[in-house]
């Protein structure tokens, strides 16, 4: 028989009962699950087991500075916007055991990291976060320096990506050209429809998953209707961002007084920062014991709004929040293209959504765009 | 950063070190912060081990006289005798490190500071005749020089911890002074005050409880005090954007820490709406 599963690039259809067989597949592969669940007051990101466990029936309405779980009138699947957290929390956790350094006739002895990589496939990810993955990539994986237990869990994981027919009143994917189709990345991404997905195949790996469901060849209407869904998407996203002269408007308005403004509102709490799906900054600590002679080596997340974090020799660096919030936005949309060849942002608006007070990247730099 | 460089002894390898002498000492407060030195019972003994307990009258019936390496103080300054006994101890400590929101901001009992504390005491005791207090209950660094704060309500067991082995290894104190926010976010709690509308003091409070109420779905109460950057008018415009009127706002800003200057600001401008 030949093997007639769709190649790389091709679609194919499936029945929205037949996900559970995909996620079957992917446990006896070995994979742990990790995908959309109702939390209590929200749909987050968490290990699951079975297509039981996603949050069919629910969505979520999201403003700056506000979120709220709402009940769908219908059984989609992935009928939500985006977790308050993304996947960042599992292929970079906020905290890290690096190594365990003891001290032992006079010598230092190290304990690397002896637990193997988790093996996880991502079920749910969005074109925003697969394209914040692949920046993060950039940051950790090409250059001289790579981290290892970053690349260790992006090597082995599995993307399950899932176009975006849902997007909030905060998203502007769309302005940032991240989304909402899903860019390259992924292993399989499907696109929800009343009765079916459709599964477009992005890798072998993907494409022998498929090959172990049942699926028939996507038709004409369905693939017409997938295109028609992603097109409304991309219509109804609730920001937009200008980015025409950028980095240049950010560079040229460094002493504009609109960061004056923005620091009045802004908390300095660092929560657009630990929300951001590319935002990678991170601090390294020792947790010695009391003998002295053995400590843990730490990373954990950290932030350009906290004060250690431009402590340096001499006094700090940044000590307003005027100008810890210009770092920010600057990095993102400015010198990260100067860095990075891209974009620091994916528009995914979670750090509109998850600003205790509402503070929104596209409202601050369409302030400082109207009186240059 | 409000740290400090410890250095008592270095580290030498697997040598000999001098156990560092430690004590213990109370004024006006409840004693909380002082059992959460005990409550570090797995390590307690690894502690004791490495410092010499010599003054811990809550602990140990054996007081030994100074001066001491360092000298944990918990609760503020709240009677005359308390400012003559608080310069004595800072004379014997080469560290002295106030624990507690008693010993940095005053505690809930500086919510006396706000009233005439005559009318207080007369409300309060049967006989005020027998009593003699100062007007205000204030930290201990109005007093004298202190090395290091330890903030909370009460305070727990790593930061005595932290102490104990930056002591030991000579290294600098290291403990958070940024916003709890990073601990919801690093425990992954859904934000209280974003997903549920509920007045958080997060934001404006110095981390270290590890975020225990927002992953009980309750608001922060600010038990660690200010943040090292607390924007307070901001937060409480926030709050007032949630639906809270002047007064609730006044009993958020003034608890444990609400003598302490960014959150009295805050508490005292909305006293002022209020009336
Ligand atoms: S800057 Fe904001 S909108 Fe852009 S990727 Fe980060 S969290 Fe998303
Ligand atoms: S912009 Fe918002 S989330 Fe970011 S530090 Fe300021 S107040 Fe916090």
């Amino acid at each position: 028989m030949p093997d007639l599963t769709p190649n790389i690039g091709a679609f194919a259809s499936i029945a929205k009962e037949d996900l559970a067989r995909v996620f079957q597949v992917l446990q006896e592969m070995g994979y742990t699950l990790l995908g959309p669940t109702r939390g209590e007051t929200a749909i987050v990101y968490d290990e699951i087991e079975s297509v039981g466990d996603l949050p069919i029936g629910w969505g979520d309405e999201q403003e700056a500075a506000s979120y709220r779980l709402r009940q769908r009138d219908d059984n989609a699947y992935f009928g939500y916007t985006l977790a308050p957290q993304s996947w960042k929390r599992f292929l970079y956790p906020p905290v890290q055991k690096l190594f365990t350094l003891t001290v032992q006739d006079g010598t230092f002895e190290i304990d690397g990291n002896a637990a193997p990589a988790p093996r996880y496939a991502l079920i749910g990810v969005r074109a925003c976060e697969l394209r914040a993955i692949a920046i993060q990539d950039r940051v950790f994986l090409s250059g001289n320096f790579h981290v290892p237990d970053y690349r260790a869990r992006r090597q082995q994981a599995f993307v399950l990506a899932v176009n975006c027919t849902e997007p909030g009143n905060t998203c502007f994917c769309a302005s940032m050209g991240a989304g909402p189709r899903v860019g390259p990345g992924f292993d399989l991404a499907l696109t929800e429809l009343d009765e079916i997905f459709v599964v477009e195949v992005g890798s072998e790996l993907g494409r022998q998953v498929l090959g172990q469901t049942p699926w028939r060849p996507a038709g004409a209407f369905e693939l017409q209707n997938a295109r028609r869904a992603l097109a409304e998407a991309e219509q109804h996203m609730g920001r937009q961002m200008d980015t025409s002269d950028l980095p240049d408007l950010l560079y040229r308005n460094l002493e504009h007084r609109h960061w004056d403004e923005v620091a009045q509102r802004c908390l300095s709490c660092t929560n657009c920062t630990q929300v951001c799906p590319t935002c990678f900054c991170c601090d390294v600590l020792d947790q010695p014991d009391l003998t002295g002679q053995r400590t843990d080596r730490v990373r954990v997340w950290d932030s350009c709004f906290s004060l250690a974090f431009s402590h340096v020799h001499g006094g700090n660096i940044r000590p307003h929040t005027r100008s810890r919030y210009r770092q920010w936005l600057t990095h993102k949309l400015a010198s990260w293209i100067d860095q990075f060849g891209s974009s620091g942002c994916v528009g995914c608006g979670r750090c509109i959504t998850w600003c205790p007070v509402g503070i929104d990247i596209t409202a601050e730099v369409a302030a400082i765009r109207a009186e240059v | 950063m409000n740290a400090t460089e410890t250095g008592v002894t270095k580290a030498n390898g697997a040598g000999a070190r001098a156990r560092p002498r430690l004590a213990v000492f109370k004024f006006a407060s409840c004693d909380g912060c002082q059992l959460s030195l005990l409550d570090a019972e797995d390590e307690l003994l690894a502690v004791t081990d490495a410092v010499e307990l010599a003054y811990f009258v809550e602990a140990s019936r054996h007081a030994d006289p100074g001066p001491y390496d360092v000298a944990l103080v918990e609760g503020s300054i709240s009677t005359p005798e308390q400012i003559r006994q608080i310069k004595e101890v800072r004379r014997q400590a080469r560290l002295l490190i106030a624990i507690g929101a008693c010993a940095t901001a005053g505690g809930i009992q500086a919510l006396r500071n706000w009233r005439d504390v005559d009318d207080t005491v007369r409300m309060v005791y049967a006989h005020p005749e027998y009593i003699e207090t100062l007007d205000t209950s204030s930290p201990i660094s109005d007093h004298v020089q202190v090395d290091f704060e330890l903030r909370g309500c009460p305070i727990n067991k790593y930061q005595l911890l932290e102490v104990v082995t930056a002591l030991l290894v000579g290294r600098q104190l290291r403990l958070p002074t940024y916003s709890v926010c990073v601990e919801c976010k690093r425990h992954g709690v859904t934000c209280v005050m974003v997903a549920q509308g509920i007045a958080c003091m997060g934001p404006a409070t110095q981390a270290g409880c590890g975020a225990i109420c927002p992953a009980y779905g309750r608001g922060c109460y600010g038990c660690y005090g200010p943040m090292e950057a607390p924007n307070g008018p901001a937060l409480g415009h926030q709050f007032e954007q949630l639906g809270l009127d002047a007064p609730d706002i006044v009993r958020l800003f003034r608890s444990f820490n609400g003598y302490a200057d960014p959150f009295r600001l805050i508490s005292d401008k909305y006293e002022e709406v209020a009336r």
